[in-house]
């Protein structure tokens, strides 16, 4: 049974129709990676799964247990189970780092506290960031703030882990740092979907690669099937435009 | 001018000066009770207002109503009413409860305004990150958007509140001892008008300036980064 099942998950956008019936799944340990040209919706399959953009039709299967987001209890449940990083890192900017990592884990989780804050600490030494605990954001580079976000995610303990392009809005120098945090997590076997425009990495670490145009999946494969051979017209064209530099 | 100068000793008399700190007094406390409990109210209306979901309409609705309603009449038409409603409710209610409740009223439908204005000022964004944690609407804007709006709204509430303090003026209207009432009982007790206004205009400027002081030093504090401020917590996050 798969960890990620999302099936025909559709949304709207007022009439226009975002999300024209997406339709994958993963194992448990595994990296989805939607690629695809800008508006193709894969930043919304992320906001559908977390519950930001209603979904309008079709469910998706969390270690088994199905949920549509038909009430505000579905969706906690969701919420509960997945963690989001956004592209512009969002953390609050009212909370040090610290209080970024345990509010929701003390607040909402309601875990042990000195569980809590060793936990914190460790995921920030996990980022590189052990020493900047008691900063806030706007004394953070975005490569930092980024990793702080990573970090925020992964103290929720969630079961899959959702990643908004998160290296678009750094500067070039510091998109490895972010990258070799996900790489370290990837290599702890966390279960992950991704957007990202950094195909070299999508390559290097994902195990399946969804390419979405206009809200559909046009076609899925392993990164080697999806860049190498691509089976149709419109993934071969898109791929040879940004695989070329 | 001669008679002025003559009446200087009189007028500063033990008695006189009493009467006038204490209407004074009875002027701030009427602004800041009116004021604060407003603004209090005015957080209740505006997270009322943005109750989501269709069976809310209604209550949307009336929040709007009332701020668009008390916006668009003047004070002294809101103490009149207020007045004659609790007269005829309890007709042994104090003068200076009436005051206070009027202020309360007017001060909810413009601060409210306020308050949307500087909770809108958050960028949605962080709500949604607050929404991903399953923080509920009330913990969102607790924790996460009200810090953060502050610096929107502080300067214009207190500069609201410090306006105000003239605007109380208007209550005299009703019977109300404050400041201007008194003004107007020693002028007719044979004071000069310019010695009387005078010291009148003089208490008014000393009540509401330390208070836009404090507007400007906080609005400074507010707007420097938090990560660039001396102390680290300051004292409403």
């Amino acid at each position: 049974m798969p960890h990620l099942a999302v099936n025909d998950v559709r949304a709207k956008y007022g009439s226009l129709e975002v999300l024209k019936g997406i339709t994958f799944s993963i194992e448990k340990g595994e990296i989805a990676a939607l690629v695809g040209p800008s508006g193709s919706g894969k930043s919304t399959v992320l906001r559908a799964l977390m519950g930001l953009t209603p979904i309008t039709g079709g469910a998706v299967d969390i270690a088994g247990e199905t949920m549509n987001y038909s009430s505000a209890k579905e969706v906690r449940a969701a919420r509960d189970r997945m963690a989001v990083v956004f592209q512009q890192y969002n953390l609050f900017q009212n909370m040090t780092v610290m209080q970024n990592l345990t509010l929701a884990p003390l607040k909402i989780k309601k875990w042990d506290k000195s569980e809590v804050m060793s936990e914190a600490r460790r995921l920030l030494g996990l980022v590189g960031l052990s020493d900047k605990a008691e900063a806030y954001s706007d004394q953070l580079s975005g490569g930092q703030q980024q990793r702080v976000a990573l970090a925020r995610a992964l103290a929720l303990k969630p079961q899959i882990l959702l990643l908004d392009e998160v290296t678009s809005a750094l500067d070039p120098e510091l998109v490895n740092e972010v990258l070799d945090a996900i790489r370290k997590l990837a290599d702890e076997g966390m279960t992950m979907v991704i957007v990202s425009h950094e195909m070299a990495f999508v390559r290097e670490v994902a195990d399946k690669v969804v390419f979405m145009d206009a809200g559909q999946i046009i076609e899925a494969g392993t990164p080697a099937e999806l860049f190498d051979t691509p089976k149709t017209d419109r993934a071969r064209d898109f791929f040879s435009k940004i695989l070329r530099h | 001018m001669e008679r002025i100068l003559d009446q200087i000793p009189r007028f500063f008399s033990g008695p006189n000066l009493l009467l006038l700190l204490e209407s004074a007094g009875l002027t701030l406390a009427m602004t800041l009770m009116g004021c604060l409990i407003g603004f209090g109210l005015a957080f209740v209306l505006v997270y009322l207002r943005q109750t989501p979901g269709l069976w809310a309409m209604p209550l949307r609705l009336i929040c709007i109503l009332y701020v668009e309603v008390f916006r668009r009449i003047p004070f002294i038409v809101v103490v009149y009413l207020v007045l004659f409603f609790i007269q005829t409710v309890t007709p042994n209610a104090s003068l200076f409860t009436i005051a206070v409740i009027a202020i309360c009223l007017y001060a909810v439908a413009y601060t409210a305004d306020i308050i949307r204005g500087g909770l809108e000022s958050v960028p949605r964004a962080q709500v949604e990150a607050a929404e991903a944690m399953n923080l509920s609407r009330l913990q969102t804007n607790l924790r996460i958007v009200l810090p953060q709006a502050w610096p929107v709204i502080v300067p214009p509430a207190i500069a609201f509140a410090v306006s105000f303090i003239k605007d109380t003026a208007l209550v005299s209207q009703v019977g109300v001892f404050e400041l201007t009432f008194r003004g107007k009982e020693l002028n007719n007790q044979g004071y000069s008008g310019i010695l009387v206004f005078g010291t009148i205009a003089l208490c008014y400027f000393l009540m509401s300036f330390p208070l836009s002081m404090l507007g400007q030093y906080l609005e400074k504090r507010l707007a420097t980064p938090r990560g660039q401020r001396r102390t680290r917590k300051i004292w409403f996050t």
